[in-house]
């Protein structure tokens, strides 16, 4: 066996790899809860790559079959139900697993220097996430389907001038149609998923080159045995491979439960319009994005004017991108930093999700009201972070962890 | 940090269990994605059983269904047909049917049929899946002066008799397959199910 | 003393007109459906709402994502009892409709555009779209409308297309309005159905059709409800069994960090 691995380390550095990423990657002993979430966002998305793979050995995208399709892997394909409901509930999955992974990033200053290209790939993984579930949802062919991508490719026919056809040049006809289908399905199935995977690559690449954070915002490096090991390091395997295994079966458990039992969440997972083919000449009564499009949305609803609320939405997630700039104070945790900032952080908890609920219900006065004023909220924690966050009045920082 | 009372035994032991543990469940997770590639619903229907009426099939004639999205031959023989097969056993690979996935166990017999005079086959090749031609004509140029009829597989020449069993010295290893079949009437056959109570 | 008069009268009048069916209203002035007693995993229930399905609906709607036998496999019917009860169809070419074959009509959209004004909705996933308390309401909520060309109007589906075909066996109902002033304006709506002529069923057993006719729906809209749920629990004791070890292992290899 070490015979073996001897001739292919003379050849390719795995015992190298193995042990820059695995075994001699020294990360901080004291990760909590929140650090489940960045193990866990990578196991989704192979089970989306992998039942993915499988379901486009029975889809059709083609604008006469591709509904049809989706039931016969409903109800023909052996397991087929079963493959679909993993790559659906999958979709929901992912989203909330990321959402808690860049909440945790959020409270820990984990994209404060020297981490900034760590949090703005990570960005990049999301933004590719969306497009990916948006051209995903398609595939369906519902009247969700269809109804949704019309208006979201409708966003951009408010860019001035060349809107009307850049969003002629995206559907490739004047509806979305057979065209679209079959493009949205070539970007979800090849493009989008090898651009995730690079993306993926390097976020843990760069994460690996600096070190990871940790819950006091203490960097561990600066603190260093005399054999170069840092102090409050442990080896990433075994141990946090056994902890990170322990987090996984505890995410199947509720994964399963949802398969198993609530497929279509009541609605919200999978929708009831989308039970409906296509139908280009009636729109559903209701139309509202999957949840995880909701807190924008809001946004988008928000804005009486169209390019403002395209553009509200659009800076909704590019303030995200220039969050390690934003915040300017030193200290990075939480656990360190001052009362103002803590109801900061609650305020932007409470508006995204009150958003997200505000973008489910039908429009009436009320609702576009708490809309705007929720959207306020919204970028006013960013508002309030710049100017607050330099001369922040914090707690002492620990020289190591706790 | 500390790893100087370690319990190596307990830990070898723990190691192995959850690994064992999780291999099943991936041997689990594993069933439904290969189970998918079995023929779905679909499948199974366009190869649902399919009636075949032989009240105008001819002696000496074959005709052809399609069943599982195979040829399926049916052919009606003459007396003297049915007399020349127990000339041939000499000559043949397997002249009683004794590899018994060949046929259903109601035609392993020297017809390998249910009637003797009809002979349905499935029409193809048992070498390397090629549809054989059916010769019938005695002696014929190319297959030689001692041809009684039967099947001929242009694409290795393998030779198949008139009820469908292979010749010695070619490369097709078994006799030709006889599908599972029954007689709903005199002159219809059901072919893909081996009888009512099936 | 009026107030007590019309109090009683409000709680009396639904006690006495037991056959009437009360119309309510949510906030957004969307009637509320009624609440159908379904039960998927009601066999009989499910076996008999097919049979239903295929007497009363399939003449005119498909279900085209469903295959005949998939229904036997599922409600434990034999091929015999099959074809006896469900399979009344040949295919194009005059052969008698395979076991295996899909729920289809003969009917075209054409036709169905000429005779109905609409293409007649195919029924595979209805229940996934609208829901079992929709159809239920929808099934039991047909009342005479002189104005619509089938003569009947519907208080779940407005100025809906599809004549009432079960209407032998309901019998016929009517609309009863109310008045009520909402902010100065009066605005009329519907208060209750009321059974003028009764039909070849009693009130109880024409809900139990429904019943069951729904429930088969249910079913027909997600064939594999009930084997997904028999399978969640197996796979969700393995997780637990594997979470012992893993928590076990995890444990034993953190002893070293604490």
């Amino acid at each position: 066996m070490s015979k073996l691995m001897e001739w292919v380390d003379a050849r390719f550095p795995a015992t190298k790899m193995w042990n820059e990423h695995l075994a001699e990657y020294y990360a901080p002993k004291n990760f909590n809860f929140w650090y489940f979430f960045g193990s866990l966002a990578l196991v989704v998305l192979v089970i989306q790559i992998v039942s993915g793979i499988f379901l486009t050995m029975h889809y059709k995208p083609d604008g006469a079959m591709a509904f049809a399709s989706v039931e016969y892997i409903m109800r023909d394909v052996p397991y087929g139900w079963l493959i679909r409901y993993i790559h659906s509930t999958g979709a929901t999955a992912l989203f909330a697993v990321v959402y808690l992974h860049m909440f945790r990033g959020l409270i820990y200053g984990s994209y404060k220097n020297p981490r900034e290209l760590i949090w703005l790939f990570g960005m990049f993984i999301y933004l590719a996430l969306m497009a990916e579930a948006f051209m995903g949802y398609l595939l369906p062919w519902g009247q969700m389907s269809y109804w949704g991508a019309q208006v979201i490719i409708s966003l951009f026919s408010a860019i001035p001038v060349i809107g009307d056809d850049l969003t002629l040049w995206i559907r490739g006809d004047f509806v979305i149609s057979d065209a679209t289908l079959n493009r949205f399905f070539a970007l979800h199935v090849i493009a989008l998923p090898f651009v995730l995977v690079f993306l993926v690559i390097a976020h843990i690449l760069a994460l690996h080159e600096v070190g990871s954070n940790n819950p006091d915002g203490v960097e561990i490096k600066k603190n260093k045995d005399e054999n170069g090991i840092p102090r409050d390091g442990i080896p990433f395997h075994p141990y946090y491979s056994v902890k990170d295994i322990v987090g996984v079966v505890v995410f199947l458990f509720f994964f399963a439960t949802i398969v198993f039992y609530f497929p279509d969440g009541g609605g919200y997972f999978l929708e009831h319009a989308n039970f409906i083919a296509s139908d280009p000449l009636k729109t559903p009564e209701h139309i509202a994005p999957v949840w995880y499009f909701t807190p924008f949305y809001a946004i988008l609803r928000a804005v009486p004017d169209k390019l403002m609320g395209v553009g509200a939405m659009g800076a909704a997630i590019l303030v995200l991108f220039f969050l390690p700039w934003i915040d300017r104070c030193k200290v990075k945790s939480i656990r360190y930093r001052s009362t103002l900032y803590k109801a900061n952080i609650a305020m932007l908890v409470i508006s995204f999700v009150v958003l997200g609920w505000l973008a489910m219900q039908a429009v009436t006065e009320t609702i576009t009201l708490l809309s705007q004023v929720f959207s306020i909220l919204y970028f006013a924690f960013f508002v309030v972070l710049y100017f607050t966050s330099k001369n922040e009045k914090t707690k002492p920082v620990p020289d190591r962890v706790t | 940090m500390s790893t100087d009372t370690v319990d190596v035994a307990r830990r070898r032991f723990l190691v192995n269990s959850t690994t064992v543990v999780g291999a099943v469940g991936v041997g689990f997770v594993c069933v439904p994605f290969l189970a998918s590639w079995m023929p779905s619903e679909r499948a199974k229907n366009a190869g649902a059983p399919i009636e075949a009426d032989i009240s105008k099939l001819e002696e000496g004639r074959m005709m052809t269904v399609e069943w599982q999205s195979k040829p399926v031959w049916i052919v009606r023989r003459s007396e003297k047909t049915l007399a020349d097969l127990e000339t041939l056993t000499e000559s043949l690979r397997d002249p009683n049917s004794e590899v018994v996935d060949q046929q259903p166990e109601y035609a392993q017999n020297a017809a390998r049929s249910r009637k003797a005079e009809i002979l349905v086959l499935v029409g193809i090749c048992t070498h390397l899946g090629c549809s054989p031609t059916y010769r019938p004509e005695l002696a014929p140029v190319d297959l030689g002066s001692d041809w009684l009829g039967g099947f001929f597989c242009p694409c290795h020449s393998s030779k198949f008799d008139m009820a469908g069993r292979v010749y010695q010295n070619v490369p097709a290893p078994t006799n030709l397959v006889v599908p599972p079949h029954y007689y709903v009437t005199d002159t219809t056959i059901l072919v893909g199910q081996d009888g009512e109570a099936a | 003393m009026k107030k007590l008069v019309i109090t009683l009268l409000c709680v009396l009048l639904p006690t006495i007109a037991v056959a009437d069916i009360k119309v309510d209203y949510d906030s957004h002035g969307q009637m509320i459906s009624q609440e159908a007693p379904i039960d998927i995993f009601d066999r009989g229930s499910v076996k008999r709402g097919a049979k239903h399905f295929i007497d009363y609906c399939v003449s005119c709607h498909s279900a085209k994502f469903m295959r005949f036998n998939r229904i036997a496999k599922d409600t434990g019917m034999s091929d015999a009892e099959l074809r006896d009860s469900l399979i009344f169809t040949r295919d194009a070419k005059g052969k008698p409709t395979k076991t295996g074959d899909l729920i289809v009509v003969a009917m075209t959209d054409e036709y169905a555009i000429q005779a109905f004004g609409t293409r007649v909705p195919d029924l595979s996933l209805t229940a996934r779209a609208r829901g079992a308390d929709w159809m239920y309401t929808y099934l039991r909520t047909f009342y005479v409308d002189p104005y619509r060309p089938t003569g009947m109007n519907n208080a779940q589906f407005a100025d809906v297309a599809m004549p009432h075909v079960l209407q032998s066996l309901q019998g016929t109902q009517k609309a009863v309005y109310v008045t009520e002033e909402h902010d100065g304006v009066t605005v009329e709506h519907l208060d209750r159905l009321e059974m003028i002529q009764p039909g070849s069923m009693s009130e109880k057993e024409y809900d139990a059709f429904v019943t069951d006719l729904v429930n088969f729906m249910v079913y027909l809209a997600e064939p594999v409800q009930v084997e997904r749920v028999n399978m969640g629990w197996k796979v969700l004791l393995f997780i637990m069994i594997f979470f012992v070890f893993a928590y076990m292992l995890k444990k034993e290899y953190w002893r070293d960090v604490h």
